[in-house]
């Protein structure tokens, strides 16, 4: 564990709020790798790292869901976090053209994926889903980065294609060419875009959120299948995806290790 | 051909091989162990069950420190109903398995070896030295009494061979083996983590909820293999190292002292699953280049004569 005082805090859009820190390891990180955070008055939560600068700063996007992302969220700066990480196994940048599918947070650590595409010089699509125009965290930052290449959507329609950001990528699959797909958010929107690339052969990494205790792949809380989120994770390939397909969108575990339906 | 054999006997349990996952480690699902089984463990461990289900403490859990790990995980568990089902599973696959369980009294103890027993279990892993519980539920394991008294409970609702894990915090190590053994323990696993905790100088405050943890890792071995010497030299039955094996070498000096297979915690965070079949691997290759030809050869081999 060691303690960063917090350089920044930005709101971003519905409440949620980019915290800025400065680490080394965590400027040397892979996108979707995660941080584990902790403000000492709450629980301490794994958090993607939504900005990876090798040369400043470091960055997570919190919504304020529960009591330890409200704690977080309650931060300003100069205060103090604990870091554990960074930890899991991060994208791997395959093929040319790459479609990537952001569902509310998720768009955190496709963000540090984008920025890191661009700077090798691909030019990604990103379509960035959320309940409404006013959930779209990050939406600056990525018109700046990917311009044209952000296509938005919202489930009332409030702001580009209504509906589901799974909906809007499936459609595109159908319409444009794409050599890799990269899916971060609610589950649900995450298996509509692995199926559908399934079904047109396109390899998928999709970065999936369980309960995470220890971090370092010994207590086992966040697996899913024989796959340990926290460390042969988070990010899943299509083999892998295959392999926990009874449990991928239907099924996880809760603190004590009991099974419960997410598919409803 | 070389007729050298890994398998080993342990209180009556057949296994391929003396290497196992600890307690804690893994253990929380069926597909995990397999896992465990199929990277080359002999037999796998599960979670310690208990009566009810829990959710454990809360988050820090665990922290790194010089040498190895404290963790304060606070026996989270599905809760030995729940988890029967998974315990039959691997029994299908053919996965010998080893049933961990606690409880916060000496009838909780005995009504969980009696639900586990009937999962089908091959051996049950008491343990009543889990340091993380000790506010609420006491530390059976800290005193020969006890030992004794929870291990003779257990025993009349056990079928299988029943393991009893001990703590490393305490005076007399070789009187409560002796007081495990007098209640009817079958064979002795040592040890659980080690008591200690970590403050940061900054939060000025200690980092986990739970404030103490149990330390594993490298930093535990010299004193669990201590622990070890003087169990063995205190009773007739069976001994399980644990505590900071990662590599063959650290399994072979537990067996060089009287412990008869060994099992492995926080190698794994370092070296993976794989880390059960290279130490297995390592200590064959240890029997062939010294000429040996079962584990059982070289079982208490540095005590001398």
């Amino acid at each position: 564990m060691r303690v960063r005082r917090l350089t920044a805090v930005e709101e971003e859009a519905g409440g949620m709020k980019s915290l800025y820190f400065i680490d080394e390891l965590s400027s040397r990180a892979t996108p979707g790798q995660y941080v584990m955070m902790w403000n000492p008055e709450a629980e301490e939560v794994p958090m993607s790292l939504s900005t990876i600068d090798s040369e400043g700063q470091s960055s997570v996007l919190v919504r304020p869901v529960g009591e330890s992302t409200e704690a977080l969220c309650g931060l300003k700066r100069g205060d103090r976090v604990g870091l554990r990480g960074p930890f899991g196994n991060g994208y791997e940048i395959r093929g040319s053209s790459p479609l990537m599918v952001a569902g509310g947070t998720g768009v955190a650590s496709l963000n540090s994926l984008a920025e890191r595409m661009v700077s090798i010089g691909l030019k990604p699509t990103f379509v960035m889903g959320a309940r409404s125009v006013d959930q779209l965290a990050l939406r600056g930052r990525l018109e700046k980065l990917v311009g044209g290449g952000l296509l938005l959507a919202t489930d009332d329609g409030s702001c580009g294609f209504r509906g589901f950001a799974s909906d809007y990528a499936v459609r595109l699959m159908g319409e444009r060419s794409f050599d890799s797909v990269y899916a971060c958010g609610p589950e649900l929107m995450m298996v509509a875009v692995f199926e559908e690339a399934e079904r047109r052969g396109i390899r998928v990494q999709a970065s999936l959120e369980r309960y995470v205790k220890c971090a370092v792949g010994l207590c086992g809380s966040c697996a899913i299948g024989a796959i340990r989120i926290c460390r042969d994770g988070p990010v899943l390939d299509t083999e892998q995806l295959r392999i926990v397909r009874d449990e991928f969108g239907k099924t996880r575990m809760d603190p004590s290790g009991r099974f419960f339906r997410v598919d409803h | 051909m070389s007729q050298l054999s890994l398998a080993v006997d342990l209180a009556g349990l057949r296994l391929r091989n003396p290497v196992m996952n600890a307690a804690g480690v893994l253990g929380i699902s069926s597909r995990l162990l397999r896992r465990v089984y199929e990277g080359g463990a002999g037999a796998v461990v599960t979670k310690s069950l208990g009566p009810v289900p829990r959710s454990g403490h809360r988050n820090p859990t665990l922290v790194s420190v010089e040498g190895g790990v404290l963790n304060a995980m606070g026996l989270p568990n599905p809760g030995a109903d729940y988890f029967i089902d998974a315990i039959r599973e691997l029994k299908r696959d053919g996965v010998p398995v080893v049933a961990s369980f606690f409880g916060a009294s000496i009838e909780e103890f005995r009504e969980v070896a009696g639900v586990l027993s009937d999962a089908g279990a091959d051996a049950l892993e008491l343990n009543c030295s889990c340091p993380n519980v000790e506010e609420e539920m006491g530390m059976l394991g800290g005193d020969p009494v006890n030992t004794e008294r929870v291990t003779a409970a257990v025993k009349e609702a056990a079928k299988p061979p029943v393991f009893v894990k001990l703590s490393p915090n305490v005076t007399d190590m070789a009187g409560i083996a002796r007081a495990a053994e007098r209640g009817g323990a079958d064979a002795i696993t040592a040890v659980n983590t080690l008591k200690g905790m970590a403050v940061d100088v900054d939060l000025r405050r200690p980092i986990l909820t739970n404030v103490t943890g149990g330390l594993s890792g490298p930093a535990l071995k010299p004193v669990a293999l201590r622990c070890v010497w003087e169990i063995v030299g205190a009773v007739d039955i069976p001994v399980i190292g644990c505590g900071g094996v990662s590599y063959w070498r650290d399994a072979v000096e537990y067996i060089l002292c009287g412990a008869s297979a060994v099992e492995i915690g926080t190698g794994v965070m370092e070296r993976g699953f794989d880390v059960y079949g290279e130490v297995a691997e390592g200590i064959r290759r240890y029997l062939e280049e010294n000429g040996f030809r079962e584990v059982g050869e070289i079982v208490g081999l540095a005590r001398g004569g």
